[in-house]
Order: C-alpha cells, then structure tokens, then sequence
C-alpha cells in the first residue's frame, strides 16, 4: 500500500457531502416520498403469538368508502424453499413470505396477518381494524427450554433439525446444530490445572433505529414496479421483491430514500410486497406503508434471546488449554439466528489448542430474528469474556495479561476454521495498558455507591462483498461519482475521499450520490462493515483509471507522451519546462478526445477481521441496583481510519448500543406471547443521561490486502461492552450477573441473594 | 369526516390548513404543510424526533393537536435554517460530525436552540440533562453533546 504520510485527503475530516440537507431537514427519508396519486397502507397484526388462522373476512374493510384494496397472505404467490444470502445471514425466501404476511398461522403476536390501502391513513387505519379473523389459539412457546424440550410442540410442520449436516426425519423447534472443533478437548481439559463452567441468558433486543421502516410502491399497468423505500440494500430489496412476487428484476427499480439507521434491521423487506400487492388490486395507484413505532418493534428486528455455556481449562501459569462452548439462540418465528456467527465470535480472540463448540438454531413464537450490528457477537462475547474474567481471578492474573497471554495472532487457526491474517489484537490490548484510563487508578467506596472497572476484547468477521459505482469528470474539474452503497453513516464521504485521493483532487470537488438499481452496477447491501472497504477499493480504481486518462489527455495537450507527464497538486507538469492546470485538462476534454466517464466493479476479498478492547468504570448503587457508566474507553483495531471522526463515531454508537443491551433493553412478553413493551418507554435505549463522553482510541494496522489499508470498523465495537460492564459489576460488588440486561431490579435481587448466601 | 380550520404562524409566515379533530401536529406540518424536516420516530412522545418550538417552547410536535396551533407561532427545523448560510448550531452539528443517518438531527437541533435560548452557556452535564427527550441510536451522543457545546461556546 501507499505511503500513509504523503496522504493529502485520508485521514482528515471534511464535512460529509450530504450534511447540510441532513441538518437542515431536506433530506428525503423514507416516510418523506411522497409520489402523485398515492394513497396509504396499514396492516392488521396477530393479537396472538401462535394461532391457526381459520378464516379472513375482509368484506366489512373493503365496504368502507375510501378503501382500495386489501391484501391477505392467499394473495402472495407459492414459494418453494429458496436461501438467499443478504450479506449479513442467509435468509429462506419461502420463509420470508410467511413473514410479510402470514399463510394458515399466526407465529408470533404482531405477525401481519392482511393489509388495506386507502385514499387516508384514518380510513386505511379504520378499515384494518374491520377484518375479521377467526382464530384457533394454539400455546405459544416463548423460550428456548420449552421450544428444545424433547416433547415440544414444533411450530412448522416443515422444519427437521439439520444435525451436524444430517437432516432429521421428524418435525423439530431445533432447525440446526452444529459443531466446530479443534485439537482434543478431553485432552485439553485434562491438562488444565483449573477449570471455570458456567451458564449464561440473555434477552431480547432490538435494533432500535429511530426511523421506521416505510415503503413508497407503485405497480404500473405495464408491469413495471417503482419502489421507494428505506432499506441497507436496494438490490437486495429488487431480489426479494422479485422472488416474492414472481418478477422478473428487470421489472423492479428500488429507489433508496435516505435511511434514518438500520443495524442490521433493514436488510430484509416487511413491507415493499405487501405495498406492491396493494398498489396492483387497486389499479396501479401508489400505496405508502409506514410502520409505527409498536410495529417495528413487534414484527422487525429483533436479534435472539440466548443461553451459552462456557468451558475454560487452565494450566497454572494461565495458558487456556481447551474451551468448550454450548449456545442457543432463539430464531424467532423461522430459522435463522445468528448463532453461526455468534459461534465465530466467541472463543475467537485467543489461541485455544482444544476446542469444541455446539450451536442451536431454535425456534419460538416471537419475531424472526434479524441482523444486528456484529450478529450474535455480543452475547457470545458477554458469556465468553465473563467466564474469562472469571478464570483470571481464579489464577490471580490481571485481566490484560491473561488475555495477551493467550492472544490471537497471525497464523492462530480459529475453531471455526479459518487462519489469521495480520490482526490488531495485541496492539487493542497494549493501548489499554498505556491509556491514562487503565492506568490512573479508580476511587473507591465501602458506602451504597459501589464502583469497580472491567475490561473485555471482542472480534468481528468483517465482510467484503461486491460493490460497483461509476464517475463522470465534469467539464468544470468536478467529477460525479455515482454509487449504490447506501449511505447509512457518513459513507458518501469516506467513499469520495479515497476516491478524491486516488484521482489526486480535493475532496469537494467529488460529488457523490446513491443512485436507483437502474443507474448503477449491483451493490451487496451495506452491511458487514464492507461499505467504507469494498466500495472505497472500487473507486480506488475508478480515480486510478481516470488518473491514467488525465494524463494522456495533458500529454495530448502538452505534445508529448503519457510518460512524461506527471500529475501534482493539481498540475499536469512535461518535466520543469511546460505544465498545464487540472481544470484546463477537465475544460478541454471535447477537444482530446470527449467526456471521461468510467465505470467499476468488483468481488472484494481480504476485508481483514477487526479487534476491539473496552475498558469501562460503572458505579453501583447497592440499594437499587441501578449502575452508571461513569467512564469508558474503547480501543480497536481500525486498520487505517479515512475519515477519524466517522471511525470514533462507529466506535461510539457501537458502545452506546452495547451499553444499552447490557443495562436496560429486553424484550418482556407476558404468558400469552404479548409484548408488553412495544414503545421506547419502556424499552428503554440510552440517552444523553444515561452515558459519560465515550473515548475511542484507533489503533492503526493497516489491512495488507486494501490499498489505502481499510478494515470495516462499524460492527465489533458492540460486541465487548456487555462482558466489559459485567466484569466492573464484579469488581464493584463481587456479584456475578449471568444475566442480561443488567437492570436494576435484577440486579438487587443477585445483591440480595448474594447477601443472604453470605449471612447463612 | 369534517375538517377544522386552523390559522396559525409557522415560521413567522401565516399558515391555514385544514386539519381532523383527532390529527396530530406533526402530521399537520408533515402531510398538509409538506415540512418533513420533522421527523416521526414512535408517535407518543419518546423519541423527541417531532422536536417543534410551540411559542418558542420546545414540545413534542405528536402530542400536540393540530388544532391546537390555532393562533399559535410553530417553529419547525425548516424555520430554524437562516436564508444565508446555517445556524451556528447547524454548523457545529456538521463540522463535529454529530450525526451518522441523520433522522434525529433535525429534533436535536430545535431542541438544543430550546435550550440555548434560555441557558447560552450550558454545562456539559445542563446538555445532557435537556437533551435526553431525544433518542439518538447512532452516536452515543458524544460528537452531540461536543457540537452543542462548541455552538455555545
């Protein structure tokens, strides 16, 4: 790769190209589309977590004036069972169907089960509530024991267990278990001088962006489909669509508005078949669905409950000598939790001569499960990390050193497979060691407010994937560069700056946009922390293309060859004699030869794993169980950071999340399968109040394999604050929580039975 | 169903819609007036993404009623952005990187103007403790809390 020094655009911080229509509210959203014409969607929803769906009377809706049309899951094609990967999971398309409108069952409460389109949303609202469905009610199964118990009901007829490859023959809640291995774990644990083992739960939590989901769909009598809407990946959406409806794709165009966040939750489309569906019964007008808050909540998102059984063995010295690792995760409505990637995650920082790892994909009765910034990372982590902290009290070690004793370095295999590359591990751990926070000691008290500091690493896989954009140079030295990588973070401007750096021109004289799926090459979804990687590495190669072609428009100009012109801060230079500028060649380029447009794409590999080490001081008030944050510091392995500023917000947002998923945020369903806490007061995110200035330490090593050095950044630093902030609750209060969330009330009731086990 | 008349000012220029007795400010401004600078994000008052000036007061613009403004002076973030240039906090938003998707930015802006309004000089700890009506999902508030304070300063 390039010499870091002589960057003149990496590595510093412009204001992103779309911030002024972000600041100033122009920017269209995907509730702000507003086409000719339209009219507007709403759906009915399960009351029940699991019902057989008897019947649907839609009359009484579609007598109401103002009603269009009204769609049921009958009116969705017959699929047959289809994965298609999205980047961050695969997905079944059969399954996918059943979930943006139900066949003959209900499976979790707010499963859609039909939809209305309306000249207002009062009358869509009000005709939804006039279908009338009769029910049969059947038990819900709400948690991971009673959905593996041996004689659980099973929820699909059509889901055997695949057992370590093998299909099973009858019907199962458990549609995977799987097995990664390494070395001899019997041996392994027969070595170890000390072993710690131990179970841990964690709940339900959602992606939380404050933007619901929202989608703009019009079905043209000549078959053609306009979809405006909301999503990570338009082509992903196009193929879904097309999959789902039975479309050729060169019938859909998917327009991505803005995205007001996703995390992983907007991958997968809920409502763009539906609105289609809508849009054709009632004569091609367009149909606008927007969820409300109650319905993302209750039918998107959520990432899995889980429980995960950690095996550590230890020689004296503190040199781990096997792991074994048990994990479920709960799939929701249909298979497809994360715990593959949870079971990369887990024992992934360190060198574990012995390995075993079971994961289970189980099913239950609450919303499919979805991405989630890092999938199953942080509660395989949170486990995994605890335990740790765990077996290094148990050896009197430091929790630095026992985690550089055992590091993964390049070359360490990982129980899943794969060898490491040139990783940054060590060097998360090192900062640590030299940051004033690790370094100053924490004030204690023996008084109600109890305070402690814990420290946990985590790993995230990354993801390359495909990307294409194009660039047209302007007459004027601009140059328009055409993407269609969403834009969820700040990415059209850390795309234009590496592009800006390769072409050899500022960066606002890039103007970046993301186009429809007509206007550009095919994108995978930004997901993965690939979008800054993949489709900063294709226009790389576009401003190299452009570069050489510059130059041979100058030489043309200056009378000379392509090799004797060099381009420099804007000039086009023969050697000391003749030199012309930048926007003379851009000017001219009717007269050398006609516009500079080029085009690429390309299948990125080598987009280099990424490490994190969190350190973070809380306090505990011992009455109440409430825990603060009252200092943390982050440190990760960023390979090399384009825009500083964007890289430590990634790292921030990820704490922040990771924060709220290890203190408040969890799914509570009542015996029934109801959730009763679909709204944010009472799932509860952080806010301002809840969290201290969070210090992002970037640690660069570069990634050999990308030419400006680029690691994707914006997954793992989500996957070591639960183990981190469980491991300070420790050290406050000498309590282990197994549990999360952390929340007050649970943990009073661990103070208190924690206290009365010490008074016996 | 039958509409109320509301005459109202927003933006300091004089606004007449027609509104349903049941329908929330922040439809009204959104689907009547065509400002989708505000932002629905829950609908019920969590979220502070529908974040209006009411009479210079800083409100949920979805629990307010439309019909509610009938006289009243609305400030929405569009009425917030000078005709030249940005506001300073607009400015310090941007140059502090204190948005990533950007659907809470325009909420959070009017409510730090709320705040600035009445306390010019705020305290880290005064920022946090205003701003935490409004859910941001993205930053962890860090670069907000920076920008604030920077547009304070």
């Amino acid at each position: 790769m390039s010499d870091q020094t002589a960057f003149k655009v990496i590595g510093t911080r412009p204001v992103r190209h779309d911030g002024v229509d972000k600041v100033t509210g122009r920017a269209l959203y995907g509730a702000d589309v507003r086409m000719n014409g339209q009219i507007y969607g709403a759906m009915l929803r399960s009351p029940h977590a699991h019902a057989r769906i008897l019947s649907i009377d839609t009359s009484f809706a579609e007598a109401l004036p103002g009603v269009k049309s009204v769609v049921t899951g009958a009116d969705l094609p017959a699929m047959a069972d289809k994965i298609a990967d999205t980047g961050e999971g695969a997905v079944n398309l059969r399954h996918l169907s059943s979930n943006i409108l139900a066949g003959s069952t209900a499976l979790y409460w707010g499963h859609a089960i039909a939809a209305v389109a309306a000249t207002t949303q009062t009358i869509a609202d009000q005709a939804a509530a006039l279908i009338r469905v009769e029910y049969e009610v059947l038990p819900p199964i709400l948690d991971l024991a009673a959905a593996m118990a041996p004689d659980a009901a099973a929820l699909h007829a059509d889901v055997v267990t695949n057992e370590l490859g093998e299909k099973g023959k009858a019907p199962s809640n458990v549609a995977e278990h799987f097995r990664h291995e390494k070395g001899d774990v019997a041996a392994g644990f027969a070595a170890a001088e000390v072993v710690i083992e131990r179970e841990y739960k964690t709940g339900t939590v959602h992606q939380g962006y404050i933007e619901p989901h929202s989608a703009t769909v019009q079905w043209n009598a000549d078959g053609q489909l306009i979809v405006y809407c909301s999503t990570q990946g338009s082509f992903g959406v196009r193929s879904e669509i097309s999959e789902i409806l039975g479309l050729p794709i060169s019938h859909i165009k998917v327009i991505p508005t803005e995205i007001g966040g996703g995390f992983g939750g907007k991958l997968n489309v809920y409502l763009e078949p539906v609105a289609a569906l809508l849009s054709r019964k009632a004569g091609g007008r367009a149909v606008k669905i927007t969820m409300s808050r109650i319905d993302v909540l209750a039918a998107t998102g959520p990432t899995s409950a889980s429980i995960i059984k950690v095996k550590y063995g230890a020689t004296r010295d503190g040199r781990l000598t096997a792991a074994q690792v048990w994990m479920a995760y709960e799939a929701g409505a249909f298979p497809g939790s994360p715990v593959g990637a949870g079971s990369g995650v887990i024992l992934a920082p360190y060198d574990i001569p012995n390995v075993v790892i079971d994961g289970y994909d189980v099913l239950c009765n609450k919303p499919k499960s979805n991405a989630y910034r890092a999938p199953g990372g942080t509660n395989a982590a949170y486990a995994a990390e605890s335990a740790l902290d765990e077996l290094a009290r148990a050896l009197n070690m430091g929790p630095i050193e026992i985690r550089l004793k055992n590091a993964a370095k390049e070359g360490t295999r990982r129980a899943d497979g794969p060898v490491f590359p040139r990783i940054g591990f060590v060097e998360t751990l090192e900062a640590v060691m030299r940051h004033p926070h690790y370094t100053s000691a924490l004030e204690r008290s023996s008084g109600p407010l109890r305070r402690g500091r814990g420290i946990a690493s985590g790993f995230w896989f990354n993801f390359g994937g495909t990307s294409s954009a194009s660039a047209t140079v302007n007459p004027d030295g601009t140059v328009s560069l055409t993407e269609g990588s969403t834009d969820i973070g700040g990415s059209r401007t850390s795309i234009a700056m590496q592009f800006a750096e390769s072409l050899g021109i500022p960066v606002d004289q890039v103007k970046p946009q993301v186009v429809d799926t007509d206007s550009v090459g095919y994108n995978d979804a930004t997901g993965g922390s690939r979008t800054t990687f993949a489709t900063g590495w294709v226009v790389y190669e576009i401003g190299q293309k452009i570069r050489t072609e510059l130059i041979a428009r100058a030489a043309k100009m200056l009378e000379t060859e392509p090799g004797q012109v060099s381009f420099e801060n804007g000039v086009f230079s023969n050697g000391a004699m003749k030199n012309i500028p930048y926007a003379q060649v851009t000017a001219d380029l009717d007269k050398t030869g006609g516009p500079i447009v080029v085009s690429h794409s390309m299948r990125t590999r080598g987009e280099g794993t990424a490490f994190a080490t969190h350190i973070v001081d809380v306090e505990v008030d011992i009455e109440t169980g409430k825990v603060d944050i009252l200092r943390y510091t982050a440190t990760q392995d960023v390979g090399h950071a384009i825009h500083p500023s964007y890289v430590e917000g990634q790292i921030q947002g990820g704490v922040a999340q990771g924060i709220g998923w290890a203190l408040n945020e969890e799914y509570i369903y009542d015996k029934n399968g109801k959730l009763l806490n679909a709204g944010f007061l009472d799932y509860r995110m952080p806010t301002t109040l809840d969290l201290p200035m969070i210090d992002a330490v970037l640690v660069e090593v570069p990634n050999p394999k990308h030419p400006y050095g680029v690691r994707g950044v914006g997954e793992v630093p989500i996957v070591p604050p639960a183990g981190a902030i469980a491991n300070a609750i420790f050290d406050a209060t000498g309590v282990r929580m197994m549990e999360l969330p952390m929340s007050p009330a649970r943990n009073l009731a661990a103070l208190e039975a924690a206290a009365i086990a010490a008074a016996v | 169903m039958s509409h109320l008349v509301v005459n109202s000012t927003v933006n300091g220029e004089p606004a007449e819609f027609l509104c349903e007795p049941h329908e929330t400010l922040l439809h009204a401004l959104r689907d009547t007036l065509l400002l989708t600078g505000t932002k629905e994000g829950c609908s019920n008052g969590n979220c502070g993404a529908c974040s209006v000036l009411l009479d210079g007061v800083l409100v949920n613009s979805c629990l307010v009623l439309a019909a509610e403004v009938e006289g009243r002076q609305v400030t929405t973030i569009e009425g917030l952005t000078p005709r030249e240039g940005l506001h300073p906090l607009q400015q310090q938003f941007l140059e502090n990187a204190a948005l990533q998707c950007g659907i809470c930015t325009p909420g959070f802006i009017v409510a730090s103007k709320a705040l600035l309004d009445r306390n010019p000089h705020p305290t880290e700890a005064e920022v946090r403790h205003f701003l935490a009506g409004n859910l941001c999902r993205c930053t962890g508030y860090d670069k907000i809390v920076r920008a604030v304070l920077a547009a304070a300063a």
